[in-house]
């Protein structure tokens, strides 16, 4: 089965990335193919590098990287959303005019027709959202 | 044709259980994640609208929650998030009621 | 076998309080390129969406309502309302936009946009896509 994965919600705030997280690792580990991991609304924060979550709790952005580097997975910020909550990468410092970056390892910024691929090319889209 | 319809808010806070439970149709699953999981427990408001439907529930949010597995409305399946995608398979498509 | 899919946008929140309502839209808007079968559902709150007389001066928002009217010029003309969450709400159809398309296999017609249905037939209209976006 190949899987899109629509995550609408930041780190910590609500539990839907941290359900996506789960879901696409139990989906990998029983070998179905995850086409792309797409992050909307709040949801861009979960690729913002500059987290320092507590030590005793989980890392969700760190864990979201990891995952990605593993299996090679396709983490997908939109730009839309992330313009409007602040996560910047090489690209858009230059094209907006911000002196910093803070994209997270593992997660491109691309526009929302990747989400509306992975609707088209994969066999399921499951939203995590509140 | 079968859908997945997937809640995650206690039907205490939000409507989404009642809107889910509304737009099922014959051979549909519900399925009860993070705080949709007390929709589930005997002798609550909620539970009476499982009554004649396919439920599943995700045991972590269960324990996490405390609420132990004897607690549950008869005839609920606690899965883990490996039965999740089971139901993401088996189902043609999934609705998340926000 | 088509490699068109049954695409449908689920709106079920207010406009305003949150985003949803408007990320939404931008999500259907840049979907229309993609020359799938589109169709919109509002449902619960989400018939809010689609009123008339939407002032956002006051509270210095975008009022993007009129985002909805040009549905038609992007071929995004099947629009489900859901009778019960509009009766809910104490709404009528003449409480929401006029939404339409032009029908260029009909001489350019103007045709309504929005098809109301009841909860039940709602269901069915869920049941026969093959992807649902939630927001």
């Amino acid at each position: 089965m190949k899987l899109t994965i629509q995550v609408n919600e930041g780190p910590y705030q609500h539990q839907s990335s941290d359900t996506a997280y789960h879901f696409t690792k139990a989906a990998l580990e029983k070998g179905h193919e995850i086409f792309r991991v797409f992050f909307y609304h709040d949801g861009v924060n979960n690729g913002t590098r500059l987290t320092t979550p507590p030590q005793d709790d989980r890392n969700v952005v760190k864990r979201w990287s990891e995952l990605a580097a593993e299996h090679d997975l396709d983490l997908v910020i939109c730009v839309a959303a992330a313009q409007r909550r602040g996560i910047v990468d090489d690209g858009e410092a230059e094209r907006n005019g911000k002196d910093a970056t803070n994209i997270a390892p593992g997660f491109r910024i691309s526009g929302l027709g990747q989400l509306i691929e992975g609707g088209i090319q994969s066999d399921r889209l499951v939203v995590f959202g509140d | 044709m079968s859908m997945l319809h997937i809640v995650n808010k206690s039907p205490y806070e939000r409507n989404s259980l009642a809107a889910a439970v509304g737009h099922m149709t014959d051979g549909d699953t519900l399925l009860l994640i993070e705080d949709g999981v007390y929709a589930a427990v005997k002798g609550a408001a909620a539970a009476g609208s499982l009554e004649g439907k396919t439920v599943s529930v995700l045991g972590a949010d269960l324990a996490a929650r405390g609420i132990g597995v004897d607690k549950l409305v008869d005839g609920v399946s606690v899965v883990d998030y490996g039965g999740f995608v089971d139901l993401v398979e088996a189902t043609d498509k999934s609705q998340s009621w926000l | 076998m088509s490699d068109i899919k049954k695409f449908m946008y689920v709106n079920r929140r207010a406009p305003y309080g949150t985003i949803y309502a408007w990320e939404s839209l931008e999500v259907v808007l840049i979907g229309a390129a993609f020359e799938q079968d589109v169709s919109l559902a509002f449902i619960d709150d989400g018939v809010y969406q689609l009123t008339k007389g939407q002032d956002t001066s006051g509270i210095d928002m975008k009022n993007f309502s009129p985002t909805y009217s040009a549905l038609g010029d992007y071929e995004v003309n099947k629009i489900y309302v859901e009778k019960e969450s509009l009766e809910e709400r104490g709404l009528t159809l003449d409480d929401l936009q006029h939404l339409v398309w032009e029908d260029e296999d009909d001489d350019w017609a103007e045709k309504d946009s929005i098809r109301l249905v009841s909860r039940a037939e709602m269901a069915d209209v869920l049941a026969e896509q093959d992807i649902l976006f939630n927001f």
